[in-house]
């Protein structure tokens, strides 16, 4: 008789790299376990056991990207699946610094005890069954495993070396996101609004962008960002496909980022999403969908180069010029940064467009630059819905323009750094915002965009025009007894926040330059 | 194996979901058209696979199944939601947010 198992091939054991990959497997596993917390742990202790495993796990995941940073070469693990490099070590301690801050303001519940997430997120707003779940102070502490979920998902999306990797990660950073933007505590019926705009266009992008990943593995016949580089380099297969297939992944990876005319979904669902959600939303989607965009493009596509400027160039002038002027018109808080993010999407594609390669020694890259402005956005974003969750009217925020006007007068030091962030966002000087600008700028200019530099800068002033809208309404303008807002004080968690990034702020604005050489030594992809 | 006959159908299915996506107001019916299109890529992604004589394409097939199934609990949930606050599904109801 024949022994089946002697004909069998040998199946090599998957090797994976555990060290490289601990960052990510750290979140994974805290996160389940978190799950787990939720069924053993006794209702009054899980909020403390919540925050404490989120802090820890995040502050894990960060020693250990910068033990690796700073120990290990640049290498693909998980059988080429995932990308350990510059940008990778880069975009991953921006997106677990963004997480921690976003901790903080999650448990943040100093305003009245009670946090910023409805007390039981699938009853009836205004039910009876609603109000029970309020007057016994339940709370949802799932948002801590759902927010290490989703920054795991955001990690797994900037180091993708796959396209099949992007598209699961998308889905794992995004399905959270759903959740967590239709459980705010006030208006809930907006607040669920925004989760079903986001759940059908989110779902809607990452269809487009799946057809996208399958045109290009059609064009290429693999689905690793190696072998559609190579593809493009032997140049024989078909030039629609890849063209296709260029096109419909861009626009996955746009409407993450928050560009024109994949933007639409931005105002409402920063507006409805409960504040710390939109916070984090605001920032670490779009660090990990630029981080992702700028691999997929750089290291897949670059010898498509000539196709995808164009395309990027066109939707960096829409996004910016619409942004900016859209948000000129906004009188509530939420939808002005949401609008204000659009713009930045725009500025930070204006530095995706100048595609300068970097390397050892090259002082102005793309993805260093970009990293760089991401941080300063990220920085003054957090600050700023930091202090939107704090500016409050009968027991809960009050985000109309004119509940800030008078600011400040009424709380000075909460004023001095709002308009700080705006100065950031901005960028004037002596504020991070400006060095951010600059860098981004110049990246482009050395790419030969001169003509998109020129678009930006003008827009940038049209931009500054509305920034200094709120500053003129918190310093000049009266309050008006009907609408005004008054400034709760929140618990320590949002003051570190506050304090810590406008620190950030002003340090990076002042001294950007040891930070700016560690970005530029780390900016080469690895392919 | 020339697989032009499968992306042919796979990009009519594709037109099709997209369609209904834009076209229909009610919100289960929208999220449908969109597991259509995830389908319509499988079967590009399938026949490509066969195209090229590699496995990465049927793979990848298995790992859109499992995503599609994942969103379908998140968005039903999310859709149940809202229903059950508004009692209606329809996408051109959920309209407190403009500009």
């Amino acid at each position: 008789m024949i022994n089946l198992l002697e004909t069998l091939p040998d199946i090599p054991a998957v090797e994976l790299e555990w060290m490289a990959l601990s960052p990510l497997l750290v979140l994974l596993g805290v996160g389940c376990l978190a799950i787990v917390l939720e069924a053993v742990v006794p209702r009054s202790y899980r909020y403390l056991a919540q925050t404490a495993l989120s802090v820890l796990a995040i502050v894990a995941a960060l020693t250990l990207t910068v033990t690796n940073w700073a120990t290990m070469p640049p290498s693909i693990v998980a059988e080429g699946l995932v990308a350990v490099d510059g940008p990778t070590n880069v975009f991953w301690s921006l997106l677990l610094v963004v997480g921690l801050g976003a901790v903080a303001l999650f448990a943040e519940r100093g305003f009245d005890g009670r946090s910023a997430f409805a007390s039981a997120a699938s009853t009836v707003p205004g039910s009876p069954l609603e109000r029970e779940a309020d007057r016994l102070r339940r709370e949802h502490t799932e948002i801590f495993p759902l927010l290490l979920f989703s920054l795991f998902g955001m990690m797994l999306f900037a180091s993708a070396n796959n396209l099949l990797v992007l598209f699961v990660a998308v889905e794992i950073f995004s399905l959270p996101l759903y959740l967590l933007t239709g459980m705010a505590r006030r208006r809930r019926l907006l607040s669920q609004e925004a989760a079903l705009k986001y759940f059908l266009l989110g779902s809607l992008a990452s269809a487009i962008m799946l057809y996208g990943i399958a045109l290009l593995y059609g064009y290429s016949g693999g689905l690793q960002l190696a072998d559609i580089d190579a593809a493009i380099t032997a140049g024989t297969a078909s030039q629609g496909l890849l063209l296709a297939g260029l096109l419909l992944t861009s626009v996955g990876l746009l409407f993450k980022i928050g560009a024109v005319p994949f933007h639409a979904w931005t105002p409402d669902v920063y507006m409805g999403a409960p504040t710390p959600v939109t916070a984090f939303m605001a920032v670490a989607t779009k660090t990990a969908a630029v981080a992702g965009l700028l691999r997929v493009f750089y290291v897949g596509l670059g010898g498509a180069q000539w196709d995808w400027q164009l395309l990027f160039s066109v939707v960096a002038v829409a996004t910016m010029v619409l942004g900016s002027t859209v948000a000129l018109a906004q009188t509530d808080m939420k939808r002005l940064l949401a609008y204000s993010s659009i713009a930045h999407a725009g500025f930070i594609l204006v530095g995706v467009v100048g595609a300068v390669g970097g390397g050892e020694g090259v002082a102005v890259s793309s993805v260093s630059s970009i990293a760089f402005y991401l941080l300063t956005y990220g920085l003054a974003t957090l600050g700023a819905f930091a202090i939107v969750t704090m500016v409050r009217r009968s027991g809960g925020e009050a985000n109309a323009l004119d509940a800030w006007k008078g600011l400040g007068k009424r709380n000075p030091l909460l004023a001095v750094l709002m308009t700080l962030f705006m100065l950031s966002f901005a960028g004037i000087p002596p504020t991070a915002g400006f060095i951010g600008k600059l860098t981004v700028f110049s990246a482009a200019w050395v790419g030969g965009y001169g003509w998109l530099v020129l678009v930006a800068l003008l827009t940038s002033a049209v931009a500054a025009f509305f920034y200094l809208k709120v500053v003129v309404a918190m310093w000049f303008q009266d309050a008006d007894e009907d609408t005004v807002g008054d400034v709760e004080s929140p618990s320590l968690w949002t003051w570190v926040v506050l304090l810590v990034t406008a620190v950030a702020t002003l340090v990076l604005g002042l001294v950007p330059g040891s930070l700016l050489s560690l970005f530029a030594d780390a900016a080469q992809f690895i392919r | 194996m020339n697989p032009e006959g499968f992306l042919v159908l796979s990009a009519i299915l594709f037109v099709i979901g997209l369609a209904g996506f834009l076209l229909r107001r009610n919100a289960i019916i929208a999220f449908m058209s969109i597991e259509l299109m995830l389908n319509s890529t499988n079967l590009a992604f399938v026949g490509f696979a066969r195209f090229h004589g590699n496995l990465e394409g049927e793979l990848a097939a298995f790992f859109v199944m499992v995503v599609a199934a994942a969103e379908v609990v998140v968005g039903l949930a999310v859709i149940v939601a809202v229903y059950r606050a508004r009692r209606s599904a329809s996408v051109d109801d959920a309209n407190l947010m403009k500009f």
